[in-house]
């Protein structure tokens, strides 16, 4: 594996080896004084952040320390990208320095995709646009996997602003290859026309179910993945009010006693705690939320490694 | 001490590339005994077996049974993935990662046997120093080897040595164990390269 750019790029064999890299280093990780790994010793990751990010950029910095690689982070605020430098010339400045890898995120879907071609470096999509963000499904996925033991025949419900949501897409990819069944409950003005094909792959995929009522979804399903409502994205009004699109999708605790015993509950952060979610909601033990955060240390560590650690592919 | 029966090649398929050093009555006696060995030279100090997966592990519960039944004390396990500190990452496509599982109680002034099944260039037990490290500080570490076949790249030997077998580079020596591979044996191939 050169680039880590879309989950939809993975096979379901290299999904399944990340998931278990990132277990297998969680595990002994674990109750270590010392969390240190020499592996990636002499390696340099720069985070390049064209976007406001807590718990990504963060993520990847603590998980190439972790392995001893050198992490340098790059937001557009603070450097020459305000000057007016292009993304070409930043990359490849970069690259000229050393870099080995470069974690990018950027408000255009497709920056990743555009990186990977002209630099010599791996590349890891930290976000770009609404379209893909890759290291959110593999935690989430880890996340689920950790809760339910396996995410084969699991039903998992996404729910709000599937339209603006890298989060959704990048889900709906690994969800589906990993054999789970996705349905999608959102205000159908944030629903992508032809979104119900997405699950539609070779060599194998289902449809994904479209809904509009979130009640009527919740029971019969392993996992419900709420999304921020994505308003820097959104040029228009896609619903009434806040108020309105709290009452209809938002997490309530009413709502959450209508989902089965095991179901856990997902949010990718940053929370918007009264509007997708109740307080409640988040704060409860069927919230795995915590657990997500400290799941994509490890498996940002594991796609670190898988890019980083082996033998370079002969392109 | 038996020779090696050397007759009958392992593996149905194919020419008899393989040739069998040990039986799996020989491999049983010789874990006996390095268990007697250990017991000789560490009793009646507590000892912590941390086998090297994968075939280190298996090994190290075959040990820890026979001292135990041999009379000494009942050693405590553990298991300790060497890949990512190996220093030859970046020569073979990726590694799976395997499990680390040690005493809870840590490695502090304890002594402690690694235990892997072949003893070759050294490379591994040196990334396994390097990895227990991080664990804590061990009062002393041991190595108990099935099976020594030279060539060392670096200045190690092993404490507890099953069977010395020369071997050429372009050979390889596999130890087959229930465990892992349904059968006890320790046999030597023509290198695939």
């Amino acid at each position: 594996m050169r680039h880590l750019l879309s989950a939809a790029d993975l096979p379901r064999e290299a999904a399944t080896a990340l998931l278990d890299t990132a277990e297998a280093l969680k595990r002994s990780l674990l109750g270590r004084e010392v969390r240190k790994l020499p592996t990636l010793r002499g390696r340099t990751v720069v985070t390049l952040f064209y976007e406001q990010s807590t718990r990504t950029r963060a993520s990847f910095e603590i998980a190439g320390k972790w392995m001893s690689a050198d992490v340098v982070n790059i937001s557009a605020g603070d450097s020459s990208v305000g000057k007016g430098e292009s993304l070409r010339d930043t990359a490849f400045t970069l690259a000229a320095m050393g870099a080995d890898c470069v974690v990018i995120r950027h408000p255009a879907s497709g920056a990743a995709h555009r990186l990977a071609d002209w630099v010599p470096t791996h590349v890891i999509n930290a976000g770009d646009g609404s379209h893909q963000h890759p290291t959110q499904a593999l935690l989430d996925a880890a996340t689920l996997r950790d809760r339910l033991g396996t995410l084969n025949g699991r039903t998992v419900t996404i729910v709000g602003d599937v339209l603006h949501s890298r989060v959704a897409r990048s889900n709906i990819d690994l969800l589906i290859t990993l054999g789970a069944r996705v349905r999608l409950v959102a205000p159908p003005t944030l629903l992508p026309c032809g979104v119900e094909n997405w699950g539609l792959r070779e060599p194998r995929g289902w449809p994904v179910t479209v809904g509009y009522d979130l009640d009527a979804a919740l029971s019969g399903t392993d996992a419900v993945m709420m999304l921020r409502v994505q308003a820097e994205r959104m040029r228009g009004q896609f619903f009434p009010s806040a108020r309105e699109y709290s009452i209809n999708y938002g997490l309530t605790e009413a709502r959450m006693a209508l989902l089965p015993e095991h179901a856990v509950v997902l949010h990718p952060g940053p929370m918007l705690r009264g509007m997708e979610i109740a307080h409640s909601v988040a704060d409860s033990p069927r919230a795995a939320i915590t657990e997500q955060v400290r799941n994509g240390v490890h498996v940002r560590m594991a796609v670190l490694y898988h890019l980083l650690a082996a033998q370079e592919e002969q392109a | 001490m038996s020779s090696p029966s050397g007759t009958g090649a392992v593996g149905e398929a194919g020419p008899p590339r393989q040739r069998e050093l040990l039986s799996a009555a020989d491999v049983t006696r010789i874990v006996a005994r390095m268990a007697h060995q250990i017991i000789e030279r560490t009793a009646p100090e507590p000892v912590v077996l941390v086998g090297i997966p994968t075939r280190g592990v298996p090994l190290a519960h075959r040990l820890a049974d026979r001292i135990r039944e041999f009379g000494g004390s009942s050693p405590r396990l553990g298991t300790l993935d060497i890949t990512l500190y190996r220093d030859d990452l970046r020569r073979r496509p990726t590694r799976a990662l395997q499990t680390t599982e040690l005493p809870a109680d840590g490695l502090d002034d304890v002594l402690v046997v690694l235990v892997d099944d072949v003893l070759y260039s050294g490379r591994t037990v040196a990334a396994a120093l390097d990895a227990l490290r991080e664990y804590g500080r061990p009062r002393a570490v041991q190595l108990a080897v099935l099976v020594d076949r030279g060539h060392r790249e670096l200045p190690l030997r092993a404490d507890y040595v099953g069977k010395n077998l020369p071997t050429s580079r372009d050979e390889e020596v596999g130890v087959l164990l229930v465990e892992t591979d349904g059968t006890d044996a320790v046999v030597i191939r023509r290198s695939q390269r």
